[in-house]
């Protein structure tokens, strides 16, 4: 396989599951926008919601006031910002049709008619009670493309690469939101002494990782509990979003890698032990460690792994 | 006469009669309820945007990606047509290539007085570079696409012959791939021949000129601009209907004289180049020193013996429109046969009668620039303004070795879906060819159709839409 079609697959992956990521934390924006909560600052959520994309300096920069319609816009629409949905949807599509070859047409469908239709959308038209909708439609065409991806590729080195993307990007999501306001779900911060009392922010964060429902389940006698989210959200790799569960892919992904190439690069080596060192880990030293310092060190990693990925297999 | 009668119809003779080939699709056309066509088109508009059959237009106001336009009602050809088109299209490349052989070593046409020196020597499309070197087997040109146009029922005429990187075969493929799938009945009602092998013959055209024959497994590879090329779709289609890698200059490299792809494992040797990129490009070192899209080096890999490059560089010689006019001759010359298929008349602006004749019948012909294509910088004379016609004067004036002319020809028209239901819209032909080891004609080709009334410009950067193409079998 060419080194420029295995970066071509991995960054298909990143972008489709970036445009699925935003898409969520402006869900979440949007929903804790409607409930009116004591204390907060005005457009709190949609300030988050910039922070927690990675975007609040560029947005200050650029647009200036944060507003409901100048972030929605700025990250969903925005032609200049290199994470809103409508580039990361024509990214992910432009690399797919530069590997046209290498993928099903199942799946080259599913991005195509993404990309078709959200070009056909006016922004202007969207007005507040379709904005759930429209958000909602992006993670479905996501989930299509992972979909077609996993029910009609071939198992080969191409549909490797393109499991990287995917589950590097997702690591990396779940890492930021989680930072973004991790003082939140320090434990030892928790002094208002109430169990009883359920953090709206707590929610929100499990929310934008599509765990609302999934933690009751995980948890079933629990309150929602900062040690409990934060442990769900890093360590316990059932669930999807969890950085467990994204390094259980990659170091999967790697080990069938090693096999087929027939090869011990340096970048497999790394997978698995960044999986395995979250897999001796417990809560209670992660928040030793500190949580803000883990999951900024987590980033590094993963973001290390996915450049000695790129080194190893001579793409950029 | 009326306008109606002017041109030859291929689907009814002067009394409104079907022909032979078209009778069936006559009739059926008739019990067809009337909004049947439209809901086809818009069916055949989606499955193309779908997967992604696109091409781009340079220059284009909004130059994204456009779909070019597909009409549902097919060409047909019968089968005693194609076999006269498919004789003459087979003795024109096997004289082209000959043709090709000998400019680039001794030359005995230019001694034998046949065609001027100055117009191969001086052309800019002859590269002194390929002189001396014999590619495999002798071929030059392996891809070719052959344009033809019909001005009467026997009557064919060859206007170019496309001998660089002719594109236009994944729409013959995928137009009839598209067909099947609307209307199922009108293949059970016709014996079409098919063209869906064309993507094997292609491959066992470029493994027969593979550059070490006791090879086993060549890897070969079709070499594109990249995404933002026109024919980008196409690189891709092929590829992969081969079953081939899709490269593009940057992930291949030169070393010891051999060529290489950069893969995730070690670099692996290419053998035979499908390459869809302009000779200019193709090596900095040789050629343009600012291409960003060829492979530094690869010229000398190829002249080594140790890489095939199809077409091979500098067989624009071939489809020169200053050449052109010599094909006959140079068919002659190298088969000793009498041409099957016709020239267009044509008027060379650098000769002072030539240009005579061209500036006071402007209006009544075509005037093309010797080195265009895509229907860019043309007259046609009949549909011009005065305006247009006085300004395209003062640029021939200026530069009349630039420019070739032509008679006006009444192309031959097809039912063709309209706004008002079905009317007879101009088209022309362009068979695919291939020539390794044996010369390989697919039966059918590229219709191209001028979809407005009166047009001639079937060219699908000017709005023109294209046809399926059926050779009937006897």
């Amino acid at each position: 396989m060419l080194g420029r079609t295995a970066s071509s697959l991995f960054w298909m992956s990143r972008y489709q599951e970036r445009a699925q990521n935003t898409s969520k934390i402006l869900e979440t924006a949007y929903r804790s926008a409607m409930v009116p909560q004591s204390g907060q600052t005005e457009n709190g959520e949609w300030l988050n919601a910039l922070e927690t994309a990675g975007a609040a300096a560029a947005y200050e920069f650029n647009i200036g006031e944060v507003s409901p319609k100048g972030v929605m816009n700025y990250l969903i629409f925005d032609r200049n910002n290199p994470s809103s949905v409508r580039v990361c949807i024509e990214t992910a599509r432009n690399n797919a049709r530069a590997v046209r070859t290498a993928i099903t047409s199942e799946l080259w469908e599913a991005i195509n008619t993404t990309h078709l239709e959200f070009a056909d959308v006016n922004p202007q038209s969207l007005t507040p009670d379709k904005i759930p909708d429209f958000l909602a439609w992006i993670s479905q065409r996501s989930h299509l493309f992972r979909g077609s991806l996993l029910n009609t590729t071939l198992r080969d080195d191409g549909y490797f690469f393109s499991q990287f993307g995917t589950f590097v990007e997702r690591a990396d999501n779940t890492a930021r939101v989680l930072n973004t306001r991790y003082w939140v779900l320090l434990p030892d911060n928790d002094v208002i002494g109430d169990d009883d009392f359920e953090r709206p922010q707590w929610s929100d964060i499990l929310r934008t990782l599509s765990g609302k429902r999934s933690y009751r389940f995980a948890y079933p006698n629990a309150k929602l509990k900062a040690y409990n989210i934060a442990e769900f959200l890093i360590l316990r790799k059932e669930m999807p979003r969890a950085l467990a569960h994204c390094y259980d892919w990659i170091d999967d992904t790697a080990k069938d890698m090693a096999q087929f190439y027939d090869t011990t690069e340096v970048s497999l080596g790394l997978a698995e032990e960044i999986y395995s060192s979250l897999q001796k880990m417990t809560m209670r030293e992660i928040f030793d460690i500190g949580l803000n310092d883990f999951l900024t060190e987590f980033r590094t990693r993963n973001n290390n792994f996915a450049n000695q990925l790129s080194h190893d297999f001579n793409f950029a | 006469m009326t306008e109606e009668q002017a041109f030859f119809n291929e689907m009814q003779d002067a009394a409104g009669n079907p022909r032979a080939a078209y009778t069936a699709l006559a009739n059926w056309l008739k019990d067809q309820p009337p909004n049947l066509l439209k809901k086809k088109s818009r069916e055949a508009e989606t499955i193309f945007r779908r997967l992604g059959i696109t091409f781009a237009v340079y220059g284009a106001e909004d130059s994204g990606e456009r779909l070019i336009p597909f009409d549902p009602i097919p060409r047909i050809l019968s089968a005693s047509e194609w076999r006269k088109l498919s004789a003459g299209i087979d003795q024109r490349v096997r004289a082209l290539n000959a043709f090709l052989h000998d400019i680039y070593h001794r030359q005995e046409i230019i001694r034998a007085g046949r065609i001027p020196a100055e117009l191969i020597l001086q052309n800019d499309a002859f590269l002194p570079e390929m002189v001396g070197f014999a590619p495999a087997r002798k071929v030059y040109s392996h891809i070719i696409g052959t344009d033809l146009v019909r001005v009467a029922e026997n009557e064919f005429y060859v206007l170019e012959d496309n001998t660089r990187t002719p594109s236009g075969v994944s729409y013959m493929l995928e137009n009839r791939e598209t067909m099947m799938r609307l209307f199922p009945d009108l293949f059970q009602m016709h014996r079409v021949a098919p063209v869906e092998k064309y993507p094997d013959l292609l491959r066992q055209t470029l493994e027969s000129v593979g550059p070490d024959q006791a090879k086993s497994d060549q890897t070969i590879v079709v070499l594109t601009p990249g995404i933002y090329n026109s024919a980008y779709f196409e690189h891709a289609f092929l590829a992969d209907s081969m079953g081939v890698q899709l490269v593009e200059g940057p992930d291949l490299f030169v070393e010891n004289g051999r060529v290489f792809m950069r893969t995730t494992r070690a670099p692996q040797q290419v053998d035979v180049i499908y390459r869809r990129i302009d000779d200019a490009f193709l090596d900095p070192l040789t050629f343009n020193p600012e291409s960003m899209l060829g492979v530094p080096g690869i010229f000398d890999a190829y002249r080594a013996g140790n890489v095939t490059i199809c077409n091979a560089p500098g067989t624009g010689i071939a489809d020169d429109k200053a050449i052109y006019a010599y094909v006959p001759e140079i068919i002659e010359f190298y088969t000793g046969q009498k041409p099957i298929l016709n020239n267009v008349p044509t008027w060379h602006c650098s000769r002072p009668d030539d240009l005579a004749y061209v500036l006071d019948n402007l209006e009544d012909i075509v005037v093309k620039e010797v080195h265009g294509s895509g229907g860019y910088g043309m007259l046609i004379g009949p549909t011009a303004s005065k305006k247009e016609i006085a300004t395209f004067r003062k640029i021939l004036e200026n530069n009349p070795s630039n420019y070739i002319a032509q008679p006006t020809l009444a192309l031959s028209a097809c039912p063709t879906h309209v706004a008002s239901g079905v009317a007879p819209r101009h088209v022309d032909l362009r068979p695919f060819v291939l020539v390794g080891d044996k010369v390989r004609i697919t039966p059918g080709g590229l219709t191209r159709v001028a979809l407005k009334k009166g047009s001639l410009v079937v060219n699908s950067s000017q709005g023109g839409g294209t046809k399926d193409t059926w050779v009937l079998e006897d």
